[in-house]
């Protein structure tokens, strides 16, 4: 295809790149650098947590006049879990992730020779990008960043009296996610238009690897949840400057009351987690699709109960908005309505369990190939599990009341998205390297990155249960306040161990990344002997994917060891043999 | 919880000593810079970046060690962090809810040691082996079905017991006699009031906020005149009390831990959340777990050269509201109905306290 390799410059070839390719290493390492800030953040944090007003010279020296003798304020201490939260939410485990490997893998998986529209693809990383600068640019402001949570929930967003970040830092915070929806919005339409069309011959929809599924379900979540999002942050826009009431009611605050009437902090709850409660599986569902690839390639077995997974992804994406409601069981809204919700959270278990079997079925009598990417796959379902666990918990709103907003959730939540997200993108990174930059990463950094990680992650994250178990509320500055809490502080201080040891780890990753760029071992076409299309195209990449035809795909993805063949997989474009029957 | 750290902490050195080892598969080399000059050089002897037979023979193995490592740290986290937990529910109510918890938990704990059981043994009994085929094997609907029906079934029975708990506590309409208390929350403190003989509280706006009326009561409302405003919060033991949530600036929660209630004050409107104490602070401060827990703090307050804590029951705020949101907090005392009528007898009403 000839013309496809039309003459490039540095510039759109490296910066206004329309190359699925490339734009998503463009996501991959803007993700990273914010996933570099977010956890540095929360090391900062963990540090005031663990030695309560101790001075630190790593405070001091970053945290200008936010801190005294290197004891952080406690303003700069709620802006801290505020940004760190938004930015792995937001920045890293949505735009980095999905923007990532659906970018990536879309094209390549379902051949194409790129994405739909490859403008609004590039379009929608630069309003990530912009939205990221400005994100980080909120935390220059003389006042500090936003600091009411990754909620945001007003009134406390809404006022500069209430607290300083709610004054520019928030402004920017808000500008900063409305540009972040608009940028996720136009990718996901692409990828969901994508999916939908550019299907290479024979690709049908139940041939389709269940990263393409897990993909096309997220970007649908997305279109019918990110917009509610934008709604909310523009009400809120009108609530803080044009003087609207639509969250605000009845204040008196610095000795004044104010004029709002008539609003409500619950209707912006509503919409708030209408899109936040899907945005857990926008960032989940992606992690899982790359997981089933990496452990049905790495055990040399096909995916056990394929049907059932795409089900079961289906089933919780259309669950996902129905079950917000359980972030707000105590907000003061009708019981009646905390019933149902409890009811639908509790049947997300259901399709949720059915995964986490299935993974495990998928290694039983498998010839596993330790590959990082595999490790960190296995990391994920034993996240996934014992996170999704409790969750059992705070599903059930009589439960509910007595954990709300301890640490019991930001353990949950961390283990079953946060950490199992994360292993799932780096699953990702570690097994589709050799597709970005024709190279390979280095296994043995590779496995110390992974077992270090996990030894922290559970490190840090399960004894933290306890201590929300114990009834220790969550975004406190300083547990010193209440002797009922003193002996948790050991506790505490043992999980800032582990969380700084588990942040040191990701440095060997940093450098096993960027080092393997440049360094890495040349890589072979198809260097984990997988079925699936990306690993049928040059191991140096060109325009259009494809030198010459695409592929016609013959068979499902996952023929691996099948009867009858020799070799322990047969890629999807092989034709099947007479008689033989697909699975 | 300590000691573990420095346990984990040997052993990664341990390991960082073996893994010392490794150098000797590094050797010294003369290579060839760009200008053809002779540099020294520390090369490794050729490694494939795929894995292993021994790779996946190590790694198999190191899933084992994480699996007893992991159930290590879970055994010691579910059965030798008891003494610093909440004492039993200090509410009726939260009976329920305590059982309804421990049903819950051991139902998760049983599935949780199960599956990370199956999960890393798999890992580590099917790691890989050269030659060896894995079995061909995608589907069956009868294993597909069994997962599906038990969490089915075991969802639907906690879902019952959930909901009936959950209207119960909820549920106040039922509530004989109750006796009826304002909890009135702003940056950074709680007051609250109580209804008086009438037992029915007065209108409340931020919009009356004068002087001493901190709380906005409404003098013009019948039902005021005997209301009384305090900063202490007493509750009558046996009682069911009617809690009425207010907030006059951003959100507040008010979480009461031993209670096992919790509800957020929300600016313009009322919430509400009611429960019956079942002990005194009295009886709570001789309750076994509880002089468990707090002799565990007194240790450490005292290697640290502080008075000894006493136990008492908190309200404290646990919805993010600015600066001092970690330190937000009201006493709570729970008394015999006697006591708590003559203690509410000397405080002052509204009325009195205005003119």
């Amino acid at each position: 295809m000839s013309e496809h390799h039309h003459k490039e410059t540095f510039v759109t070839k490296y910066i206004f790149s329309q190359d699925h390719k490339m734009i998503s290493k463009q996501f991959l390492v803007t993700g990273i650098i914010m996933g570099v800030i977010g956890v540095f953040m929360s090391m900062l944090f963990r540090l005031q947590i663990a030695w309560p007003e101790r001075s630190f010279s790593i405070i001091e020296a970053f945290l200008g006049h936010h801190q005294t003798d290197g004891v952080m304020d406690p303003d700069m201490y709620l802006a801290l879990v505020t940004i760190h939260g938004t930015i792995m939410v937001f920045f890293v485990l949505t735009a980095g992730l999905s923007g990532t490997f659906s970018n990536l893998l879309i094209p390549l998986q379902i051949g194409a020779r790129d994405m739909a529209s490859g403008f609004m693809n590039m379009i929608s990383y630069w309003l990530f990008f912009i939205s990221s600068v400005i994100m980080v640019i909120s935390l220059f402001v003389e006042a500090g960043p936003a600091s009411a949570g990754w909620t945001i929930y007003p009134p406390l967003s809404a006022l500069p009296q209430a607290i300083p970040g709610s004054g520019l830092g928030m402004t920017l915070w808000l500008v900063s996610m409305a540009i972040f929806v608009a940028s996720s919005l136009i990718g996901s339409l692409n990828y969901i238009v994508t999916i939908l069309n550019l299907r290479t011959k024979g690709m049908k929809m139940t041939r389709l690897p269940l990263t393409m599924w897990a993909f096309f379900i997220t970007a649908i979540i997305g279109v019918v949840s990110f917009p509610v999002l934008l709604s909310a942050a523009l009400l809120l826009i009108f609530d803080r400057s044009f003087g609207t009431s639509f969250y605000l009611s009845d204040i008196f605050i610095s000795g004044e009351v104010l004029h709002y009437q008539g609003g409500s902090p619950v209707l912006f709850e509503h919409l708030f987690w209408f899109l936040g409660h899907p945005e857990v599986y926008i960032v989940l569902l992606p992690a899982l699709g790359i997981t089933s690839e990496v452990i049905a390639t790495n055990s040399r077995k096909p995916i056990f109960g394929y049907r059932a997974m795409v089900g079961s992804i289906m089933a919780i994406a259309f669950l996902s908005t129905i079950v917000w409601g359980h972030h707000m069981f105590i907000s003061g809204m009708n019981p009646f309505l905390g019933s149902v919700f409890t009811f639908t959270t509790l049947l997300i278990a259901i399709p949720s369990a059915v995964k986490a079997f299935n993974y495990i079925t998928t290694l039983w009598k498998g010839n596993l190939q330790m590959n990082p990417a595999m490790l960190f796959s296995i990391g994920l379902v034993s996240t996934f599990i014992t996170g999704g666990l409790t969750g059992i918990v705070l599903g059930d709103s009589a439960l509910d009341i007595n954990v709300h907003d301890t640490y019991f959730v930001v353990a949950h939540f961390h283990l079953v998205m946060g950490v199992s997200a994360i292993y799932g993108m780096y699953a990702g990174i570690y097994h589709w390297f050799p597709k970005m930059y024709g190279r390979m990463m280095d296994k043995t950094l590779g496995y110390w990155h992974f077992w270090i990680t996990a030894i922290a992650a559970y490190g840090v994250f399960f004894p933290m249960h306890f201590i929300g178990l114990a009834g220790l509320p969550r975004r406190y500055y300083s547990n010193t306040a209440f002797p009922l809490f003193e002996d948790l502080a050991d506790v505490n201080i043992v999980i800032t161990l582990f969380a700084i040891l588990g942040g040191l780890a990701q440095i060997i990753f940093l450098i096993n990344f960027f080092l393997s760029i440049y360094r890495g071992k040349k890589a072979t076409q198809n260097p984990w002997n997988s079925t699936t299309l990306e690993w049928t195209t040059p191991v140096e990449a060109i325009h259009g994917n494809w030198p010459g035809k695409i592929p016609s795909v013959e068979r499902w993805a996952y023929d691996y060891s099948k009867p009858g063949y020799e070799e322990d997989f047969v890629p999807q474009n092989v034709p099947l043999k007479e008689g033989e029957e697909e699975s | 919880m300590l000691a573990l750290f420095y346990i984990f902490i040997a052993v990664a050195v341990g390991l960082g000593i073996w893994q010392l080892n490794r150098l000797s598969s590094y050797k010294q080399v003369i290579l060839n810079n760009d200008k053809g000059e002779p540099v020294n050089a520390i090369a490794k002897s050729e490694e494939n970046p795929v894995a292993t037979e021994k790779d996946n023979d190590i790694h198999g193995k190191f899933f084992l060690i994480f699996l007893i490592g992991f159930y290590l740290l879970m055994t010691y986290c579910l059965f030798f962090m008891n003494d610093i937990m909440l004492p039993e529910s200090a509410s009726v109510e939260g009976e329920n809810d305590d059982n309804l918890f421990l049903i819950t938990f051991i139902l998760i704990g049983v599935v949780q040691f199960a599956t990370q059981f199956l999960l890393f043994y798999f890992s580590f009994k099917y790691r890989g082996i050269n030659n060896r085929k894995a079995l061909f094997y995608a589907d069956s609907h009868k294993l597909e079905l069994i997962w599906t029906t038990i969490p089915t079934i075991v969802l639907t029975a906690l879902i019952g017991y959930g909901l009936y708990t959950w209207n119960d506590v909820m549920d106040l309409s039922d509530a004989e006699d109750p006796l009826v208390v304002e909890v009135y929350a702003q940056q950074f403190n709680w007051q609250a009031r109580y209804a008086g003989a009438d037992n029915t509280l007065g209108r409340g706006n931020v919009r009356n906020i004068k002087d001493i009326n901190t709380i906005g009561i409404d003098m013009t409302d019948a039902n005021s005149a005997d209301d009384i405003p305090v900063r202490e919060l007493h509750l009558p033991k046996g009682r069911k009390i009617v809690f009425k949530f207010r907030s006059q600036d951003v959100l507040h929660s008010a979480y009461m831990p031993h209670f096992r209630a919790q509800m957020n004050c929300v600016p313009g409107m009322v919430t509400e959340f009611g429960f019956t104490p079942k002990f005194t602070t009295q009886e709570m401060r001789v309750q076994e777990e509880t002089v468990r827990k707090v002799n565990g703090i007194n240790k450490l307050r005292k290697a640290k050269g502080e008075d000894p804590y006493e136990f008492d029951y908190l309200l404290l705020c646990n919805k993010i509201c600015g600066a001092s949101h970690y330190n937000m907090q009201m006493k709570i005392v729970v008394e015999e109905e006697a006591d708590f009528y003559s203690w509410l007898k000397q405080q002052k009403t509204i009325t009195e306290l205005v003119n």
